[in-house]
């Protein structure tokens, strides 16, 4: 392969595992001010600071990381479908956390061993996203296996949200790392947090049925949108503002 | 690569290192671990090489200024603070001098983990690493309120036996 083309496929894989975490830390960060308790609240802003910061890193090998944030349209983000969904209950963004972090835990791990460009940042996230996965698996036992209420709202939320996971393990160029064995080992791990939580496995389809594709291919869904806009409006209304 | 140390960058380093942590004032930069090396570039020009504790941690810009602040006033007319992050940062760089004043402040210092290799995950009991003192009265009988705390580093703790809360500074 020659240079430019490998400086190619590193950008790809960079805005799309960068851009997966841009979006979670901003959808996490709406939870300020409104999630269930104090504690919440803390543990879910520290998880978004954690995602911020790498996608900083990530971003910032592709170019001006503000520019890519801020002033880039829906169609350019190469973001997973899952991580821009809204965050619904508490349930919901629990189901999101841990169907994304089991699946960040796994990749970044890989990378972590793997010697490529990745891996400096990767050995760093993959210590603290275990954290991450840890906290969204403690919760799915606590609420699936805890009150009805809690358990009907986390079987609903596991069930909804089913459909977006089988995107996850779709090869992208530049990732050196083995999706097949990626996802044999996410589901093994999902299905273990969800028999001991005593929720049901959905069975469902895991990828929608778009031609066009997903969201690595900039394919994104309606809610995306209206969470671009509030993210990117107030540096498209005053650019090149600072404090 | 063998690098070679001279006394400047020794003495800059120290200097350097002496710079209180802005999250954590009890500590040094050099106590944290964070400062990795000093490369001096020419007469008055020095390149100081820190590395973050978390990829996110807005501390790092704070840092990297007061690095820049202590070495203009020891002469240093050009200061370049480069941030890496090979080899990532661990809670076992920080000093044993370094556990002993976050304990002394009130925040339990993370355990070492050298034995128990890489941060792993499991359901039920994580790791086997030595109990959790509490950091006022010593016990080990205390339990978890919140994984996160005031900052992503911390845990938030409660001691059953004084009843106090406290911070504890987790394993990474």
């Amino acid at each position: 392969m020659t240079a430019p083309e490998t400086a190619a496929v590193a950008t790809t894989a960079a805005l799309a595992l960068g851009d997966d975490a841009l979006v979670l830390s901003h959808r996490l960060g709406e939870w300020a001010g409104h999630a269930p308790v104090l504690e919440e609240e803390v543990a879910l802003a520290n998880i978004a600071l954690d995602l911020l910061g790498q996608a900083r890193v990530l971003l910032s090998t592709v170019g001006d990381e503000d520019e890519l944030a801020y002033l880039r349209e829906e169609r350019a983000f190469r973001n997973l479908q899952l991580v821009e969904q809204p965050n619904g209950d508490f349930a919901h963004t629990i189901a999101r956390q841990l169907y994304f972090s089991t699946y960040q835990h796994l990749l970044y791990a890989e990378l972590a061993a793997a010697d490529g460009p990745f891996a400096g940042l990767a050995a760093k996230a993959v210590k603290e996203v275990a954290y991450h996965r840890d906290h969204a698996e403690q919760w799915t036992l606590r609420l699936g296996d805890g009150t009805e209420t809690g358990h009907e709202r986390m079987q609903r939320a596991c069930t909804a949200l089913w459909r977006f996971t089988g995107e996850m393990f779709q090869r992208v160029d530049g990732l050196d790392v083995d999706p097949a064995g990626m996802e044999t080992a996410w589901l093994e791990s999902v299905r273990a947090v969800l028999h001991r939580a005593t929720l049901t496995v959905p069975e469902g389809p895991r990828t929608g049925a778009w031609p066009a594709g997903a969201g690595r291919q900039g394919v994104h869904t309606e809610s995306f949108g209206r969470m671009l806009a509030e993210m990117q409006h107030l540096h498209r209304s005053h650019p090149g503002a600072s404090w | 690569m063998v690098t070679t140390t001279t006394a400047l960058e020794s003495e800059l380093l120290e200097i350097a290192g002496s710079v209180p942590d802005p999250e954590l004032p009890v500590l040094t930069l050099q106590e944290l671990g964070v400062l990795r090396a000093v490369h001096v570039r020419g007469a008055d020009s020095v390149e100081v090489e820190l590395t973050p504790t978390y990829t996110g941690c807005p501390a790092i810009e704070a840092m990297s200024l007061d690095i820049e602040r202590v070495l203009h006033a020891h002469g240093m007319r050009d200061v370049t603070v480069r941030t890496v992050l090979r080899p990532a940062w661990s809670t076992d760089d920080i000093t044993a001098e370094g556990r002993r004043k976050l304990r002394a402040f009130g925040i339990a210092p993370p355990r070492e983990q050298e034995a128990s290799g890489p941060v792993s995950v499991s359901l039920g009991p994580t790791r086997t690493l030595e109990p959790l003192h509490c950091p006022h009265c010593g016990s080990t009988d205390t339990e978890l309120l919140s994984r996160f705390s005031s900052t992503a580093c911390k845990a938030l703790r409660r001691c059953l036996s004084c009843r106090e809360p406290f911070d504890h500074f987790k394993e990474l």
